[in-house]
């Protein structure tokens, strides 16, 4: 298969520093701007919920956290194949860095959620499918972090944490599908693909804000967080030294 | 407005909930902005001994 020049280019490790520089800020305000109209869209403009009055507000900032927590797992289990097969040291540096903000996501899937579960549930934990596996995706992300740590050698974190990463897949149908699998205390979707939304268009669209802004954000996140992986690796390597001697393109 | 704040009895779950978010998204921007600090710092003192090795020869 031949691929196209511009990926080759993106696969070049200055090109790609200097052009995700470039792109961050591009992600993060928008996503800011994003972030403040979905708040304001959640606890101003949207109704309360005729069951559980104001309290629902709390999925503008749960649902969003929660699908991220997932759609990182799988950046970074595809980045990890990627790095596995094609030996791209990039993906390699993709996966490493979405690891931690993957893991502050499902912290706060976990802990806003265990803050909703309080007043509707009546407990802020319960040993149920969904909850233990979103528990358990916590711990896969922890674990992938410090199987990284444990390593001097880049390249054997890299492969190591990979295998780890890909393993961990299995976890993901287990989250999406537990509330369909199992009897659940967690209610199913709010928002399915194929059908029209359980929820009115005012409780939606707030939602689907916070969501594209949770998204920007960690976009924006990981391209700063892959510059810094990217320069790591490439400790010796000419253009980092080159572009040392010139700081001012290196700020942001 | 004190009604808005009263969040229908749900305050402390509602504020808290989109207060730890705000602390999250915070603590991740300077995360990884003091993790490129740290990385370009590293990269600065390789290349500034790189230049005085040379410098040298």
């Amino acid at each position: 298969m031949k691929l196209p020049v511009w990926f080759h280019k993106l696969g070049s490790p200055p090109h790609f520093f200097r052009l995700a520089g470039l792109f961050s800020p591009w992600l993060f305000w928008p996503a800011i701007g994003l972030l403040l109209l979905g708040t304001y869209g959640g606890l101003v403009v949207a109704p309360p919920d005729y069951q559980q009055g104001d309290g629902f507000r709390i999925i503008y900032v749960h649902v969003p956290s929660a699908y991220l927590s997932t759609m990182i797992y799988a950046v970074m289990a595809l980045a990890s194949a990627i790095g596995l097969i094609w030996r791209m040291k990039l993906a390699h540096a993709v996966a490493a860095a979405a690891a931690p903000v993957g893991a502050w996501f499902t912290f706060l899937a976990l802990v806003t959620g265990a803050v909703w579960g309080k007043p509707m549930w009546g407990t802020y934990w319960e040993w149920d499918p969904r909850l233990t596996s979103e528990l358990i995706l916590l711990f896969i992300y922890l674990g992938y972090i410090s199987l990284r740590g444990a390593f001097d050698d880049a390249d054997k974190a890299d492969r190591a944490s990979a295998v780890l990463a890909l393993v961990g897949v299995v976890n993901l149908p287990i989250i999406h599908y537990s509330v369909i699998w199992w009897s659940s205390i967690h209610q199913g979707p709010s928002i399915k693909k194929m059908d029209a939304p359980s929820i009115s268009g005012d409780m939606l669209w707030p939602l689907l804000v916070m969501i594209l802004a949770f998204t920007l954000f960690f976009a924006a996140v990981l391209l700063q967080r892959v510059r810094s992986e990217v320069l790591d690796r490439e400790r010796n390597a000419r253009w980092v030294l080159d572009i040392m001697d010139t700081p001012d393109k290196v700020s942001s | 407005m004190a009604e808005f704040f009263a969040m229908g009895g749900y305050a402390p779950y509602v504020w808290s909930s989109f207060g730890l978010t705000a602390v999250v998204l915070i603590v991740n921007v300077i995360a990884a902005r003091r993790r490129l600090q740290k990385s370009l710092q590293d990269a600065g003192r390789r290349a500034a001994r790189q230049r005085h090795r040379s410098a040298q020869v």
